[in-house]
């Protein structure tokens, strides 16, 4: 056995079990002087207290694990919304960063520069304390183009109610596999006879007419309902109908995603600047249309460089939202790892839940985007 | 003289479309700096919209009749080249150029015309301007949280001999570069925090470290003039002897009871606060999440498993978790991991969190650049006989970390960034004490100017650092 090898191994090993068992030894005489055992059952006991904004019905009669689902659904919200505003900021910018006009360039330049190197909790803090502020009382807010109104309680905007909306959802699902064979079918016909088939007509319509007949035979109707002022009290106005976004809510996402869009920009105009100019003029001499170079050329090569930073960026707005505690946004960070971990004192419990939560979603990403980065790569011999 | 035909300007009519086109720009523009200026609107003779749209229809007209290409006139081809080569992008530089004259106004009397600089109280900030005098009245909150202000020269003083200690490197020779990544690296990390630390904090204990840091700097000033045979034991004895006799010769402690050579006054880590806790927290993590990277990521690339994968769930592990739980586990689940009489400070467990949350960053930086040394510079160093540790720091680490300067870079910049959640565990950087300056009842409803102010500190502290992170890279940047 090679001596130089085991040694260092074994020494590492002896010192990571000694801090371990340090560490769990103290853990276990502090729980015991002060009572308490460990054990996740407290999850199922009454969480009594309540939560402002929920996507799902609760109450303080709920359990500690509802109030933890709240906190996790309100967190998967705010990164949604905000990944989809950060792509499509970050793209236009991007592109932008990338034009031949010097302005256009420039702005988009000011832009990433002064939103990327501002500390995210700031600009947070900003929107939320200094710009949302400024927006008027529920009783003085102007409509916007009728139905949203804008103010310092939140943004209200009209809400769709459904009848049967489970008929919509499964036709809305089953246009969406359907255009997954569609295009298998068109693949396979162009591969074998070198036919094209018009896809994207074939998708949008398909996506039009299936909810379209859902509503026609499906039963399914839908009214809006647009938000009513209401007085509460003397002074007191707000909203009733529609739906109400928080402005935490507002000034999260805002922030989140102005301030993750720069990193997609630069991503993106790192990408369209990777693929070398050969390759346009090798595929113009081949006689592509400008639309076919961007779609067959241009546009595989670049999403190739593009798409794992900015999944990465994904990721980073997702373990950034846990921020919202910082203006009482109630997200899983603010739900379960502060009025939660206040009521029951079980620090380490609550902590390794949420911080299993957060690993769980990154690992998982990050193991889609390899398994997804191995199938585009290019594959040399 | 040809036809003019306005819809295709061509060189024949040169003058005639440059001058009428000149014309109708400067108009469009004209238009909308005396509207945003003055409130002037010289198309009020215009029903609503017409009226509204006016200035981009000429605007557009206009840069649509100069677009003449190759014309000969430089100037005009370079306004051409680069902003109007098709109507699509004459019509977004317009936006953009009335979007600039249109926020200029209320930016500027926002930020400067408006605004109130002088005074010390809410009421001398009336109007619709800024309120300077907040932001003058509370910076010294800002800069030093709530340090007491009499001791303030002792966080000026560690700065500055900061920034001495740093710089040693800049003006010391070819001979000794070679020992300065070891320094920068392992010395400087330990003398650096010792001396700050226990420097801005106070208190008797200062004394005992400040002995062990002048022994340390002493020997070592001293070492440089003696024999290498003899180093060995040089470095083992004097700097305990130089230590020993400062601490019970030179300033015995009975001096220090007696009144003679006061000790600093203790100022407890929960008072640090402002730009200068900023700093602080930065650093120390700066300095302490490199080293620890720097062995993560070597680990991660050993040959040994045990090594490899304890660095790997080491690695992932920090990566995962947001930086504000690793807080919250350093504020409300560590001390339940420690003996109860054993407390580690507020501040120390919040920058060993940080540290450990940055190293991870780190390492993954510094593996892509490993990764991208061909296995070449491996066998080569191999083939001359160096061992496992020789290779690395002779051969492999110096071209690797030149590699990944930008990315370390990055990794900095976000650390700098991350600083203001330590919010959390209640510490007040600067904007924390925002903040808190914020509620304070007789300076209510100026957040506003305390945002706008953090923000131009963090941009220029950050804007400076990427810059200079660029030119490290083009200084380092060597043909491969």
């Amino acid at each position: 056995m090679n001596f130089k090898k085991i040694l260092p191994q074994l020494l590492t090993l002896v010192v990571v079990i000694l801090v371990f068992g340090f560490f769990s030894y103290n853990a276990q005489v502090n729980m015991e002087n002060r009572g308490i055992t460990f054990g996740y059952g407290f999850l199922s006991q009454e969480s009594s207290f309540d939560v402002q904004f929920s996507l799902i019905e609760y109450d303080g009669s709920h359990s500690y694990l509802r109030a933890y689902l709240v906190g996790l659904l309100n967190t998967i919200l705010v990164s949604v919304i905000g990944i989809v505003f950060a792509t499509i900021i970050g793209v236009v910018v991007g592109i932008a960063r990338l034009s031949s006009n010097y302005l256009i360039e420039r702005t988009a330049a000011i832009y990433v520069e002064f939103f990327r190197n501002i500390p995210l909790l700031l600009q947070i803090f900003f929107w939320y304390f200094a710009a949302l502020r400024a927006l008027p009382l529920p009783e003085k807010a102007e409509p916007m183009f009728g139905v949203f109104f804008l103010t310092i309680k939140g943004f209200f905007v009209p809400a769709f109610v459904w009848n049967n909306l489970d008929i919509f959802i499964y036709s809305v699902i089953a246009a969406i596999i359907a255009i997954f064979f569609v295009r298998a079918y068109a693949k396979k016909k162009q591969e074998n006879q070198g036919i094209q088939t018009p896809v994207l007509l074939i998708s949008i319509g398909l996506l039009i007419i299936l909810p379209l007949l859902s509503f026609l035979l499906g039963g399914v109707n839908a009214s809006i309902e647009i938000p009513v002022i209401e007085q509460l009290s003397k002074t007191s106005f707000t909203y009733k109908g529609g739906l109400k976004l928080p402005p935490e809510l507002i000034s999260l996402a805002l922030a989140l995603s102005l301030y993750t869009a720069t990193f997609i920009a630069e991503c993106v105009r790192a990408g369209v600047q990777g693929v070398s100019k050969g390759q346009k003029e090798a595929a113009a001499s081949i006689g592509l249309t400008p639309n076919q170079i961007l779609k067959l050329v241009v546009m595989p090569q670049a999403l190739r460089i593009i798409i794992p930073p900015t999944t990465n960026q994904y990721l980073n707005l997702t373990k950034n939202s846990s921020l919202a505690a910082a203006i009482a946004y109630p997200d899983l960070v603010l739900v379960f790892a502060g009025t939660a971990l206040m009521q029951t004192g079980r620090a380490i419990e609550i902590v390794s839940i949420t911080m299993l939560t957060y690993l769980t979603l990154s690992i998982t990403i990050s193991i889609f985007m390899n398994w997804y980065n191995n199938k585009i790569a290019i594959k040399e011999k | 003289m040809n036809k003019l035909n306005f819809l295709s300007p061509d060189k024949n009519n040169l003058y005639a479309y440059l001058y009428s086109g000149i014309g109708l720009f400067s108009l469009s523009i004209l238009i909308v700096f005396l509207n945003s200026f003055f409130s002037l609107d010289l198309t009020s003779f215009l029903p609503g919209t017409i009226s509204y749209f006016l200035p981009l229809i000429i605007g557009f007209m206009g840069l649509h009749l100069i677009r003449i290409e190759y014309s000969g006139i430089k100037f005009l081809d370079i306004i051409n080249k680069n902003i109007n080569t098709n109507k699509f992008n004459a019509l977004l530089s317009l936006l953009i150029i009335f979007a600039v004259i249109k926020s200029l106004p209320p930016l500027l009397s926002w930020f400067i015309i408006d605004a109130n600089f002088a005074g010390d109280s809410k009421d001398a900030c009336s109007g619709s301007g800024a309120c300077w005098a907040y932001i003058k009245t509370w910076f010294n909150r800002f800069m030093y949280g709530m340090y007491p202000n009499a001791e303030q020269w002792r966080i000026n003083l560690s700065f500055i001999a900061l920034a001495f200690l740093g710089g040693v490197g800049f003006f010391a020779t070819e001979k000794f570069k070679k020992y300065l990544t070891l320094y920068y690296v392992i010395i400087y990390p330990i003398i650096a925090f010792l001396f700050i630390f226990f420097f801005i904090s106070g208190g008797p204990i200062f004394f005992d470290f400040s002995y062990g840091i002048i022994a340390a700097v002493i020997s070592i000033i001293i070492g440089f003039f003696i024999p290498s045979k003899f180093k060995m034991y040089y470095f083992l004895i004097i700097p305990i002897t130089i230590y020993i006799l400062l601490k019970y010769v030179f300033f015995y402690e009975e001096l220090i009871e007696l009144g003679k050579i006061q000790a600093f006054e203790w100022v407890e880590t929960g008072a640090w606060g402002g730009l200068s806790l900023t700093f602080i927290v930065s650093f120390f993590c700066l300095i302490f999440c490199f080293p620890v990277g720097l062995f993560l990521s070597l680990g991660r690339r050993s040959d040994l498993p045990i090594i490899k994968y304890i660095s790997i769930g080491f690695i992932e592990f920090w990566r995962g978790v947001p930086l504000i739980t690793v807080l919250f586990m350093s504020s409300v689940m560590f001390p339940m991991f420690l003996p109860e009489d054993m407390f580690i400070d507020k501040l120390v467990r919040v920058i060993i969190a940080i540290s450990l949350f940055e190293a991870a960053y780190v390492a993954e930086v510094i593996r892509g650049g490993l990764q991208a040394l061909p296995r070449g510079q491996y066998d080569a160093a191999k083939s001359l006989g160096m061992g496992y540790w020789k290779m690395h720091i002779f051969v492999i680490l110096p071209q690797a970390l030149k590699l990944v300067i930008p990315g370390i870079a990055n990794t900095f910049l976000a650390l700098v960034k991350d600083t203001p959640l330590i919010f959390v565990v209640g510490l007040l950087e600067i904007v924390g004490m925002l903040n808190l300056a914020k509620t304070n009842p007789e300076w209510l409803g100026f957040a506003m100017e305390g945002y706008v102010f953090a923000s131009i500190v963090f941009f220029i502290i950050c804007y400076a650092m990427s810059k200079y992170s660029y030119n490290l890279e083009q200084k380092y940047k060597t043909e491969r």
